[in-house]
């Protein structure tokens, strides 16, 4: 490991460590409102400032933090272990079972999903608990946004199928199990990564938009995503540059996890 | 004689082309540069001068003082007049349409328009107007009574289906009208309609020959329709024949267009606004007021309290999908009173609205300058109360949650629509105000359509959270809200009997108040109304919005008001200046 590695590796240890102790070191309950004090700047009191409604910009983040970081990775597990199943195996089966995987695929890319969420949020009940809101958000993502990452791994499959070191593997009378752990897996690892942390940050993303459509994670719990939407208003930001925090902590922490595991799938 | 050789010249100064020449006698005749044309067709700088304070006069007496350009949300759904119903359309109504009586938004009156004149009968069933004479359409055709009375024919044929002509429907027969002689005319309803003079405010007048058919081309209003771009704009220019003229006897409108560009996002609205592009906005949101207010102080205007408001109210509809116990709840006066004793009003005027609302009253807004009941008394925040009248219906506290006669801890869920800003922040607002009574509240907000679908056919829903807006100031454009058998009586609508006794008595009153034709026994009927539904709270008025715009300081002559059109009202009068136009 490189030097530059340890340090983002430590770094994001400490991140998750903050999120992970919220509750321990936020210096106020993230639903907390100040009534008295919206909008505020930051002081010592607050040390990012207030939201619009009073409530602690640092105590939300670090739980929002703690949320996203929790159930956007777990999301991303879903749909990218969804897209190595479906498009893996079906590339790997090839003929007609591949057919009918690209199929399903591109079936499931030209739905319209944001009807579809919304049809599907209408027949969810109004009074599910913030918690359940968060779990069932995440789950949807995940079990939703694995098409675009299959048809990414098919093709990886797909060409490594047609390699010239399987095809020796194969008449060397390798079985196909074998053929798959030892030969398909580690060269289609690359991509199954890549598509896990870029589903990360799309999902935080997406989590912030389904908010609009009542999907998201509810009031008064905070997530990265809801504290996103705090950068619509341009005009704010020129006067209040703390607003930015909810961005560059997104942009630093997708980034450190590009650092510790993706770097040696680059450098390989 | 100027030689041609003389006029062409070579110039010293670039900027301004200095000659004598024999026909001057002496004067000396200067020649800017973009008044070369001029000189070329041999124009005497006498004339000129003289043409140019003539000008100015003119445009200083009457008109050409440019285009004044705002927004509309969407295009017009129609230019039919009678056949308004969406907000782009009525904008486009109210800057065309001529009408027999204007209401004054500022003084709250009826004032004459098209009629000089007007009188009541007796038993309140028949209005005679008289007409102002010598009045032309934009295309110069005269007006008589002739046109009112096809207008009015084409407002009450059922095949029309009128939402204007229905406020008219005052009971079972016919809405006749007739013409005494060139400027007079008769209305007749089959039964009294209280406030009836009101109505005249929305019938545009159309010629004869088109009445039913109008498209806002051919009008009697201060302006006319001359283009439409679907999707980017409605141009309306000056009506050459508008028969209203200032306190000086010049003829109005003083604008010489009005062009209303299609834009839905109100972020856009402002920046254009900011650019100059557009020099009205009507409804801003608190945060954009504020944001205005910061970069443009002279702009923004607070008008202070409007007649839109904030309510929240629970579903009492007996057959909706609830459980029988919240039914229970939202049914029992006392739970009612105590939520809405437990929300901090004055923290939602504040913190929400950013200051620009106030805590609602009643059901009226204190801008309803006459129908107001000033008797009412603000709603006190007051948990410790909340609590005093739920353990009157056996609730209970349970450690920090609220329970039930029957155990049941208290958890609703409220709705809302989703993107709006200041919706969004009272109910997080509600949510920790209720939290402080031991009570569960998850906010939840919506798109706009599944919305209607849970409150209109479904009832799918616990409690709503929308605003509502009085563009009626007569109680007459309530009664789809607060009779028992209305369509809009949202907590329990279209009951084929009262389900409760208040209730009845609403109805009661709202129709004593609606047969009636002495304004002061319909305000009595009407406060009364007032006083049940603060007593019995089944809508639970929030704040009152303040009427937030935003004028260019290059608009001469507005005089914003709280009722809409806020800042148009009096489009006749408005001007632009030199560096707006």
């Amino acid at each position: 490991m490189t030097r530059m590695r340890w340090m983002a590796s430590g770094l994001l240890v400490l991140v998750f460590l903050l999120a992970l102790g919220a509750s321990v070191i936020s210096p106020a309950p993230y639903e907390k409102q100040y009534r008295a004090s919206i909008d505020h700047a930051p002081s010592k009191q607050f040390l990012l400032g207030t939201d619009d409604l009073g409530r602690d910009r640092l105590a939300r983040l670090l739980y929002g933090m703690r949320i996203s970081l929790l159930l956007a990775p777990a999301a991303a597990l879903i749909a990218t272990l969804l897209a190595a199943l479906i498009g893996g195996a079906g590339a790997y089966a090839g003929g007609n079972w591949e057919r009918l995987t690209h199929a399903a695929i591109d079936l499931f890319l030209s739905l319209p999903w944001l009807f579809l969420l919304l049809t599907l949020r209408a027949l969810l009940p109004l009074d599910i608990p913030a918690t359940t809101s968060v779990i069932v958000t995440f789950a949807l993502l995940g079990t939703l946004g694995w098409a675009a990452s299959a048809r990414v791994v098919s093709a990886e499959v797909r060409s490594v199928r047609h390699s010239d070191f399987v095809l020796q593997a194969r008449a060397a009378g390798c079985s196909e199990w074998r053929l798959l752990c030892r030969q398909v897996l580690p060269n289609v690892k690359p991509i199954l990564l890549a598509q896990f942390w870029i589903s990360v940050p799309l999902f935080i993303l997406t989590e912030a938009n389904l908010g609009m459509l009542g999907l998201g994670v509810t009031e008064p719990m905070p997530s990265w995503g809801n504290l996103l939407r705090e950068l619509e208003n341009y005009s704010s930001l020129r006067h209040s540059p703390w607003l930015w925090a909810p961005l560059l902590s997104l942009v630093l922490v997708v980034s450190l996890f590009q650092f510790v595991l993706g770097g040696e799938e680059y450098a390989s | 004689m100027k030689s041609r050789s003389a006029l062409r010249g070579p110039k010293k100064n670039p900027g301004v082309n200095t000659e004598v020449t024999e026909g001057t006698k002496g004067l000396i005749r200067q020649y800017p540069l973009f008044l070369r044309p001029l000189r070329d067709l041999r124009v005497h700088p006498g004339f000129l001068l003289g043409l140019t304070l003539c000008l100015a006069g003119c445009a200083h007496r009457t008109t050409n003082t440019g285009e004044l350009r705002f927004t509309i949300a969407s295009d017009p759904k129609t230019l039919n007049p009678l056949l308004v119903e969406d907000d782009s359309s009525e904008i486009v109504r109210y800057l065309t349409g001529g009408v027999l009586i204007r209401v004054n938004r500022k003084t709250q009156e009826n004032e004459p328009a098209l009629a000089t004149s007007w009188k009541v009968s007796k038993d309140g069933r028949q209005i005679d107007f008289e007409l102002r004479p010598n009045v032309e359409f934009s295309d110069g055709t005269p007006f008589t009574a002739d046109d009112v009375v096809a207008t009015m024919k084409a407002l009450m044929d059922p095949n029309l289906h009128s939402s204007t002509g229905d406020a008219f429907r005052s009971g079972n027969g016919k809405v006749s009208a007739e013409s005494k002689g060139k400027y007079e005319v008769s209305v007749t309803f089959p039964k009294p309609v209280a406030g009836m003079e009101r109505l005249f405010d929305q019938v545009a007048i159309s010629p004869a020959r088109m009445a039913g058919k109008g498209d806002a081309s051919v009008v009697l209003g201060p302006f006319m329709l001359t283009d439409e771009k679907p999707g980017q704009y409605v141009l309306l220019k000056r009506n050459p024949y508008y028969w209203k003229q200032d306190s000086a006897g010049h003829q109005l409108p003083y604008l010489s267009a009005v062009r209303l560009y299609v834009l839905q996002n109100r972020d856009t609205e402002l920046l254009r606004f900011h650019q100059g592009d557009v020099q009205l906005i009507n409804k801003l949101s608190p945060d954009l007021y504020e944001q205005l207010r910061a970069e443009d102080p002279s702009a923004a205007r607070d008008l202070g309290p409007s007649v839109e408001s904030e309510e929240l109210w629970f579903n009492e509809v007996p057959r909706s999908p609830l459980p029988a116990y919240k039914k229970a709840w939202f049914r029992s006066r006392n739970f009612r009173r105590a939520i809405s004793m437990a929300i901090n009003r004055g923290d939602l005027a504040r913190v929400a609205f950013r200051g620009h609302a106030t805590a609602s009253v009643g059901l009226l807004s204190p801008a309803n300058k006459f129908w107001f009941d000033q008797n009412l008394k603000p709603q006190a925040y007051d948990p410790r109360g909340a609590l005093q009248l739920l353990q009157q219906d056996g609730f209970r506290r349970d450690g920090t949650t609220l329970k039930d006669a029957a155990g049941h801890p208290v958890v609703f869920s409220l709705i809302t629509n989703s993107g709006n800003t200041t919706r969004e922040r009272m109910g997080s607002l509600i949510q920790q105000d209720l939290q402080q009574i031991g009570i569960q509240l998850n906010f939840v907000p919506l798109d706009f359509p599944s919305i209607a679908e849970r409150i209109t056919k479904t009832f799918d829903y616990e409690s709503c959270l929308l605003g509502l807006t009085n563009v009626d100031l007569d109680p007459n454009g309530q009664m789809n809200v607060w009779l028992s058998s209305a369509d809009l009586h949202q907590w329990n609508p279209d009951q084929k009997t009262p389900d409760t006794p208040w209730e009845a008595e609403i109805d009661h009153y709202m129709r004593a108040q609606a047969s009636s034709l002495d304004r002061a026994s319909r305000k009595k009927d009407f406060d009364k109304v007032q006083e049940i539904v603060d007593d019995e709270q089944p809508m639970l008025y929030l704040v009152d919005k303040n009427a937030l715009v935003a004028v260019s300081p290059g608009v001469k002559g507005a005089d914003p008001v709280v009722l809409t059109p806020e800042t148009y009202w009096n489009v006749e009068y408005l001007s632009l200046d030199g560096n707006t136009r």
